[in-house]
């Protein structure tokens, strides 16, 4: 189911949380909502669900315009962030909520549950209550509980933000093959670009209420609309003018015309990857990614003055 | 040394101030009840004015609880989950009954109801009669016995948050069955204490309800205020027999309280 969100505004008080917001996201894809905090997207994915009014615009659901349909009648799944377990309950009644809710036999419930027990990998935990799981098995029973009803969307907001970092990049994995399997139109929230960029077919970065640029991960790591999404999305510092990412430079040990001197502030092992932090002659500070060999080769050390040519540069006007 | 001095110091004084001010005249309740031996005990108790008492006092009881409890829970949800313009300033006023003297409130609606009273004029053209009567005695103790539903429910409602609510929304439950099913069920136990602490208040009530009830006996007299007419009336034992039955149902109402407390911070 797509969704079509039009010239959204909302403001809380005196803060502006969203500014004549306009998305589209095609149905059967997986979007990600990227900004900082403050930026407005749960806010957005919190309109989408009816949990909030939008002050001005409207919000379509596979073409209709849902902006004045109650939550419990959009036909989406929600997942919060901190869970929002039934704690009363057992998993098995989370789970089987929706689908009580609606009054479905109680053999479809029973199976139903059972075979989302499975898919997010529960089973042998349906008696227990929340408080019995960790964090990771929560957030896959309120996975399960938001998928029960089959919803025609599914909406995450931050759902994996409390949850340490193992867990956190095993769920996205999971998340991604779910949508592979499922093809469910699906829209999470996130303020951490790798996420974004990991999981997503399309990211539309925001910031401060408004949509910064929409396209898929490549192109706005290589095509970034402006400044802010150069930034915000992959590594890059401003060098001379212009914005570069870290494996953009070249860092070699004889100067030519096309080179410019560097210090060596100090070199980070990063594992299969180098980090050098550099001062230019300008007292501009950058950051080179290099491989370990390329480090080795050049034996960088804290100190040292090197020479750095730039391969590529993005100049924004 | 020092230290342990003054932890046996501290355990002194306390236990000490809770024996003189709660414990000896309890037990001093329990003591003379039987002075005379059980058999005059049950006499007294069985006449039938102290148990038309007893019978008016658990009436009023089961009229005032069941308002107060469901008034104590809408209130609570207004104040916490509507947001509204005044919610502060409603939060504030249903403490109003424990900061007002119950004789205040039993003479400001011996006001209200009077022959020159807003209300009193109606009421009695219409041939009911408020005060001297049920109906100005329940008032009073819904009145002295209003805040404490409302004030277990609200601060459980606020450390609970609203998103298990939003949940329930987006799995497609309505207002009501959110309310049912996922709500009162997280509420539970501050629901029940709140209901033990008015049951508590409405057995006890005294102040309010003797301005008002005008004190016949057999007809407007409730427990509490039948041990202070036994008590004018020379009857010692009959009013020790009165207070130990309230003293008895107080003690229950604790260890209720005991026991479902720890459960109360419990998912």
């Amino acid at each position: 189911m797509s969704i079509q969100v039009r010239n959204i505004s909302k403001r809380f008080g005196d803060f502006q949380a969203l500014d004549d917001v306009s998305v589209e996201v095609e149905g059967g894809s997986l979007t990600a909502l990227l900004g900082p905090s403050g930026s407005g997207k749960s806010t957005l994915l919190r309109i989408i669900a009816g949990l909030e009014w939008p002050d001005g615009g409207d919000i379509l659901l596979a073409g209709e315009d849902a902006t004045t349909v109650a939550p419990q009648q959009r036909g989406v799944g929600f997942v919060f962030q901190h869970y929002a377990a039934f704690k009363h309950m057992t998993v098995r009644d989370n789970i089987a909520f929706g689908l009580k809710v609606r009054k479905r036999p109680r053999d479809e419930i029973r199976a139903r549950v059972a075979e989302l027990l499975a898919l997010v990998q529960l089973e042998g935990f349906g008696d227990r209550y929340p408080a019995q799981l960790s964090g990771g098995q929560r957030q896959r029973m309120a996975l399960a509980r938001a998928l029960a009803p089959e919803p025609k969307v599914l909406l995450l907001d931050e759902p994996f933000g409390a949850l340490d970092a193992r867990v956190r990049a095993e769920l996205r994995r999971w998340l991604r093959r779910l949508h592979d399997e499922t093809h469910t139109t699906t829209v999470f929230v996130t303020h951490d670009q790798e996420e974004a960029m990991e999981v997503a077919d399309n990211v539309v970065v925001m910031n401060r209420g408004r949509v910064e640029q929409a396209a898929t991960p490549a192109d706005l790591y290589d095509a970034p609309a402006n400044e802010f999404v150069m930034s915000f999305v992959g590594h890059a510092t401003r060098l001379g003018g212009s914005w570069v990412r870290p494996h953009d430079l070249e860092v070699v040990l004889d100067a030519d015309e096309s080179t410019r001197e560097a210090l060596v502030e100090r070199v980070v092992n990063l594992g299969f990857e180098v980090r050098a932090e550099l001062v230019s002659g300008e007292d501009e500070r950058f950051n080179v990614q290099l491989s370990r060999d390329e480090a080795d080769r050049l034996e960088l050390e804290r100190g040292q003055i090197v020479f750095v040519r730039l391969v590529r540069e993005t100049v924004f006007g | 040394m020092p230290r342990s001095a003054s932890r046996y110091g501290l355990r002194f004084v306390a236990l000490g101030y809770l024996l003189v001010v709660l414990i000896a005249p309890l037990a001093m309740v329990f003591w003379r009840a039987f002075d005379k031996g059980g058999d005059h005990l049950w006499q007294s108790l069985s006449d039938p004015n102290t148990v038309h008492a007893f019978k008016l006092t658990l009436i009023i009881a089961a009229i005032a609880v069941p308002l107060n409890t469901i008034f104590g829970i809408i209130c609570g949800l207004a104040i916490v989950r509507q947001r509204f313009p005044g919610a502060g300033i409603v939060n504030a006023i249903v403490d109003l009954p424990l900061a007002i003297s119950p004789v205040v409130v039993g003479l400001s609606l011996f006001l209200l109801f009077g022959r020159t009273g807003w209300f009193g004029p109606w009421f009695q053209h219409h041939g009911i009669q408020m005060l001297f009567a049920l109906p100005s005695m329940v008032i009073a103790t819904i009145f002295v016995s209003l805040p404490f539903v409302a004030r277990e429910v609200v601060p459980t409602l606020r450390e609970i948050g609203d998103e298990q609510e939003q949940a329930a929304r987006t799995l497609g439950a309505g207002a009501w069955t959110t309310f049912w099913r996922i709500t009162l069920p997280a509420i539970r136990w501050a629901v029940i204490y709140g209901v033990v602490l008015t049951t508590a208040r409405c057995l006890g009530e005294y102040g309010a309800v003797a301005v008002v009830s005008g004190h016949i006996e057999g007809q407007t007299e409730t427990a509490t205020l039948r041990v202070q007419d036994a008590y004018e009336n020379f009857d010692l034992p009959g009013a020790y027999g009165i207070s130990l039955v309230l003293a008895v149902i107080s003690v229950l109402v604790l260890v209720a309280m005991t026991l479902l407390k720890p459960k109360e911070s419990s998912p």
